[in-house]
């Protein structure tokens, strides 16, 4: 704990601005090859967080390599030459394993990769690990792990967040200067939140999901985390944009997300509190810093009042609907035939599927599959499926109501910093209902971004972020804009980083 | 109300091709129920005059070209996480 501010653990990545990095290795300052190197070697020193599955040690030192070696033959390196980073464990990568965190595919090499991790390829960007998650996304702590349990850098006894604990705590750990992440009913922004790092979940069908492991297709999105918005805006830009293997993807801006020089201000921004996120089951602790921020955002000239959604507080169970539903399609292909754990010993070809997934699947999954079979089965699936949906047709309205008179909304991540391991593991509902403030966002396709709450000694000139704490834990304030306002979405929540 | 019967797991066990073990037969009909009971909370919630939302960003029938592409992966690596291949064909139990 620092005595003079009251903050124990700043926040800071220890790498150089994401947007400079190829610059100076152009410039010949810096070396792809050292980079990835020390990356690797603060995966291995940090590694009894247990935030990485594997590295791509061999693929990744190679591509440096080939980096090095077009600038000394004096070629033009792409944007993101040499910056490494990691990706969740569901991206599908070269150079090593794809496993989802799953007993499933503990030995799937991916036979191709996501477009997302191709983009960053062509910029000259380096994926050097893969990240721990809940299997298959399935969770808000990592500890729905077929492996291990990833540990809150702020304290070893608490979860990070989930699903995407492991790339939360690679960058705060300063593992790499950025990650990526999935955000289904809040896997980024949660442990963005829990760990005190930006994470950013794009408009639905802004990145291409081709080549992640899906999830639940119709809320799925891929997002990056990082340690400041600037840095989180880049990687989208790389990333976004139309992709003939995802007919779900969308334009991007065609201005792009890269932010401006000048920033935007938060002057004259009509702003909603959120009335709902605000009940009796938010933690003191979270409640007064999020309405220390929001007074911060209305003195720097912001127009702030509260609203109600009313319909909010519904996501939740409209979510736990549609989302077992997808998974329980999306993971009927995980038959033990043509990739994944096979069962050796089944005699008969129904016995070769059951054993498989019986085998290969942990808890959570095996819950989410049979809701799901049981929300879609004849005669339940107008009184689950179609009602969820029809019910997000009522949330979805709502907020295109709200955002007629606001620019954004802002809340909470999370009624609570990160728990204890082991303390929501046997109760799933309870588990379930981390997720309750961040889901709505996914329900209705909106852009929204979990960033540290703003603290008194603001944002450092080394690019370090301050992560308020709240009994020494990190809180997250969230921004939501309407769809395809990812763009400007950037541009307030980095003002509000910049506030102190 | 949800409250999940030891034969209704079973028939969706075997409906999501699961063979469960005896404990997990009971631990999901507890488990099932809580999380059923919640989600049937949308029952009361009126929705009259609304239509379901399935594609949030408004897209339909995105159609590409139909010619096949020169796609990344070729057959060989496609068939190298298999259990069992012959002849470039996935190898299955007997089917009929």
């Amino acid at each position: 704990m620092n005595k003079a501010t009251g903050y124990r653990l700043q926040v800071t990545d220890g790498w150089p601005a994401v947007a400079d990095i190829a610059k100076r290795i152009q410039n010949g300052e810096l070396k792809a090859i050292d980079l990835v190197k020390k990356s690797l070697d603060l995966i291995e020193e940090k590694s009894d967080f247990d935030a990485i599955i594997s590295t791509t040690k061999k693929r990744a030192l190679k591509l440096a390599a080939e980096i090095d070696e077009q600038v000394k033959k004096g070629e033009k390196i792409g944007k993101l030459a040499g910056v490494p980073f990691i990706a969740k464990d569901n991206f599908l990568t070269f150079g090593g394993k794809t496993t989802a965190a799953s007993n499933m595919l503990k030995d799937f090499e991916a036979p191709y990769q996501a477009t997302a991790i191709n983009r960053l390829e062509a910029e000259g960007a380096i994926c050097v690990a893969k990240a721990n998650l809940d299997a298959w996304a399935h969770g808000s702590s990592t500890e729905n792990s077929d492996f291990f349990v990833t540990k809150n850098p702020h304290d070893k006894t608490r979860v990070p967040g989930g699903s995407s604990g492991g790339s939360a705590v690679a960058v705060v750990l300063g593992m790499a200067p950025f990650a990526l992440g999935t955000d289904t009913g809040g896997s980024i922004r949660l442990p963005a939140s829990f760990c005190g790092a930006v994470g950013y979940k794009p408009t639905y069908g802004l990145v291409s999901r081709s080549g992640v492991v899906a999830m639940a297709s119709s809320t799925d999105v891929i997002g990056p985390l990082a340690t400041t918005v600037e840095n989180a805006a880049l990687v989208l830009d790389v990333m976004s944009g139309r992709d003939e293997l995802d007919s779900t993807t969308i334009e991007k801006d065609p201005k792009g997300y890269r932010l401006q020089v000048t920033g935007d201000s938060l002057k004259g921004k009509k702003i909603g509190v959120i009335k709902e996120y605000f009940n009796e089951g938010l933690e003191p602790g979270v409640k007064k810093l999020i309405g220390q921020a929001v007074e911060k955002i209305k003195a720097a000239g912001a127009e702030v009042s509260e609203v109600s959604l009313p319909s909010l507080p519904l996501a939740l169970a409209v979510y736990y609907i549609i989302c077992p539903a997808e998974v329980s399609s999306n993971l009927a292909r995980y038959d033990g035939q043509r990739y994944g754990h096979s069962a050796k010993e089944a005699k008969t070809l129904e016995e070769s599927y059951e054993l498989a997934r019986e085998q290969g699947f942990g808890a959570e999954a095996k819950r989410r599959i049979m809701i799901g079979s049981h929300v879609l089965s004849s005669g339940y699936y107008e009184a689950y499926y179609k009602k969820a949906q029809t019910v997000r047709t009522k949330i979805i309205k709502e907020f295109k109501e709200a955002f007629k008179k606001y620019d954004f909304l802002v809340g909470p991540v999370s009624p609570t910093t990160a728990f204890k391991i082991g303390e929501k593991t046997s109760n799933p509902l309870s588990m379930y209902l981390a997720d309750i403030m961040t889901v709505a966002a996914n329900i209705a396709g909106v852009p929204a971004i979990s960033i540290p709450v703003p603290t008194p000694k603001g944002r450092d000139s080394d690019r370090s972020v301050g992560a308020g704490l709240a009994d020494n834990l990190p809180v997250g304030l969230q921004i939501i804009g309407p769809q395809k306002s990812d763009r400007e979405l950037l541009g307030v929540a980095n003002a509000v980083e910049e506030l102190k | 109300m949800a409250k999940l019967t030891r034969d209704a797991v079973l028939k969706l066990a075997k409906l999501s091709r699961l063979k469960l073990t005896e404990e997990e037969i009971e631990r999901f009909a507890v488990e099932l129920s809580a999380i059923l009971d919640y989600v049937e909370t949308l029952n009361k919630v009126d929705t009259k005059g609304l239509e379901p939302t399935y594609q949030v960003t408004g897209l339909k029938n995105v159609m590409r070209r139909d010619e096949p592409i020169e796609y990344q992966a070729k057959p060989k690596e496609l068939l190298k996480n298999a259990p069992a291949v012959e002849k470039n064909q996935f190898k299955v139990k007997r089917v009929l």
